[in-house]
């Protein structure tokens, strides 16, 4: 039975973490000796760009060009993806975890009397039912999760699966897409997102600073390492609290949560709130001048010092060494 | 206007988490329950818009019936009536079918809750509800204004936000800077005890995706410390060691 990956774009171009999904989605297709991989892009998207999700895993895309669905209209998408559901007879929808994502999977579980499990970390066990793992208590602990129903949905956490790059390109296939008038009777009327940067939540290498950088007229350091690296910056939630830093900078319990292979932290003491939101990430690198900062119990690597000190001279040795 | 707001019960953000019953329960042994906080900040919003349009605020929990205190603090804080629909909360399509069945008679105008429990962090029933009662949904809303019977949010996106403009009624999951965290005072407190709490008993059983056992993540091994003068030391392990650059 196929899978269906339902891929996000951003201008045109179809987001990483949605590829990760489609990767996800062939991982599971071996496993469990489903397929094809099918994905569903809606709006504006060229198709050379379609293609190459097949590089990912899919064999096919259904191409929704409703200009119309550019638009993250939560609503509309839904409809969309289910029909694309239906249409190809799939039983699985995949697609990763993100803002739009989570409020159209959300209502996707009730049109298509699906179970849906969201934070999902690695492909499913298929001993004695289906069962998913994912991260709950936000990263604290990992549930193991039994779907009963027929139809299933998984939001994939970044990281689940590594992104496969070396499939062939996909066939791809317009897709007429019938969506009711009331779908879109909800307008979004201006779209402010920080351009030409590494998204934090999508970010493989994310630099954060906190408290410790004494204000926001220091954070040229901070983006200076962060550039280097090509890493997303982030922050703790008393510097977007003060407005030294945008609120989606805020990285923690009830800001961003994020998964990086790397997680620079500087001059954030730690509180339990901020390690909420980065203890998903692979390696973390504390920069801190109090050594009893409750960071480094958490941290890989540690260096206690003065951040004005130490994060230039890192810059500078990270551009002789990469 | 009648607003419902509905209120998650969570083990606060300090806690530390355990399993009991071979990993297939959660222990609950010197953690404080409170109300979670992105549905804080939706009954904040919420008291705010009652008290702006001369409405009603229902508060609801999904939950037995130690989560009552949990309930009372809403009602402390500014909701007018409380719901609790007497069962452990199983899944999230289990939560969303209760919260429908509470709300499709009832008449409100706007629903709102937080973005995400912070136990399960599923972030998913509020579309669920929208689809069950054929209401828009969105979230997670970081703004949230009415001007009559329009209601102008903002949403958080990757790197930014959107701006929207919908009809009421409709649903929200809420997260901040929406409104700022309310405390309680003494006054509100005291009427808290005599405010109407209604039980209901649930209306259906069904699950989905129900968690059989809880693992928690390995043990994390200790820091390894650079020294201040050799941070190209730390380049050298990044690269070599921890094979992150």
């Amino acid at each position: 039975m196929s899978i269906l990956v339902y891929v996000e774009q951003a201008a045109g171009k179809i987001k990483k973490t949605s590829l990760e999904a489609v990767s996800y989605a062939y991982a599971l297709a071996q496993k469990t000796g489903e397929g094809p991989v099918v994905a569903i892009a809606l709006g504006t998207i060229e198709l050379q760009e379609l293609a190459s999700v097949g590089e990912a895993g899919a064999s096919k895309v259904l191409h929704a060009s409703d200009a119309r669905l550019n638009a993250g209209v939560i609503q509309a998408h839904a409809s969309a993806v289910a029909q694309a559901f239906h249409s190809v007879g799939a039983s699985t929808l995949i697609l990763a975890k993100s803002s739009l994502g989570d409020a159209v999977a959300a209502r996707l579980a009730i049109k298509l009397d699906a179970a849906l499990v969201s934070n999902v970390v690695e492909l499913p066990r298929l001993e004695g039912g289906f069962v998913v793992k994912r991260s709950i208590y936000t990263g604290k602990a990992f549930a193991d999760t039994t779907i009963t129903t027929a139809n299933k949905i998984l939001a994939i956490k970044k990281n689940a699966v590594d992104q496969k790059t070396e499939g062939p390109k996909a066939q791809v296939e317009p897709f007429a897409v019938s969506i009711p008038e009331d779908d879109f009777a909800s307008k979004i009327t201006a779209t402010e997102q920080a351009t030409g940067e590494v998204l934090l939540p999508e970010a493989d290498i994310v630099v954060s600073g906190g408290r410790g950088m004494k204000g926001p007229e220091n954070w040229g350091m901070i983006e200076d390492l962060a550039k280097t690296l090509g890493a997303a910056t982030g922050c703790s939630k008393p510097v977007s609290d003060i407005g030294w830093r945008p609120h989606h900078e805020h990285v923690g319990q009830t800001g961003v949560k994020v998964a990086p292979t790397l997680y620079i932290a500087i001059g954030i003491s730690g509180a339990i709130q901020h390690l909420a939101g980065v203890n998903s990430s692979k390696c973390i690198v504390v920069i801190n001048k109090d050594a009893e900062a409750p960071f480094f119990k958490a941290a890989d690597y540690g260096i206690v010092g003065d951040a004005f000190e130490i994060v230039p001279q890192l810059t500078a040795e990270l551009r002789a060494a990469l | 206007m009648r607003i419902l707001v509905c209120i998650t019960h969570v083990p606060d953000t300090t806690s530390k988490i355990q399993f009991t019953a071979n990993n297939t329960k959660f222990d609950p042994t010197g953690v404080q329950f409170i109300i979670g906080p992105y549905d804080d900040y939706a009954l904040a919003r919420a008291v705010e818009l009652r008290d702006q349009t001369g409405g009603t605020l229902t508060a609801l929990n999904v939950g037995e019936a130690e989560t009552e205190p949990t309930l009372r603090k809403a009602l402390a804080i500014g909701a007018d009536d409380a719901i609790r629909v007497n069962s452990f909360p199983k899944d999230s399509f289990f939560v969303a079918r209760q919260i429908a069945e509470v709300a499709k008679d009832r008449g409100f105008d706007l629903i709102l809750m937080g973005r995400e429990s912070i136990d399960f962090n599923g972030g998913m029933v509020h579309g669920m509800v929208g689809e069950l009662l054929g209401m828009p949904s969105f979230s997670p809303v970081m703004k949230l204004e009415l001007e009559g019977t329009t209601v102008k949010m903002a949403r958080e996106i990757e790197g930014g936000k959107e701006q929207l403009e919908a009809k009421l009624p409709l649903i929200a999951g809420c997260q901040e800077p929406i409104a700022e965290w309310k405390i309680p005072n003494m006054r509100g407190i005291m009427s808290a005890r005599t405010k109407p709490l209604l039980v209901l008993e649930p209306v259906s059983q069904e699950t989905h995706a129900e968690a059989s056992s809880y693992q928690l993540p390995p043990a994390k091994g200790a820091v390894k410390l650079v020294d201040k003068d050799q941070v190209s030391e730390l380049v050298r392990l990044l690269k070599n060691e921890a094979k992150v650059l």
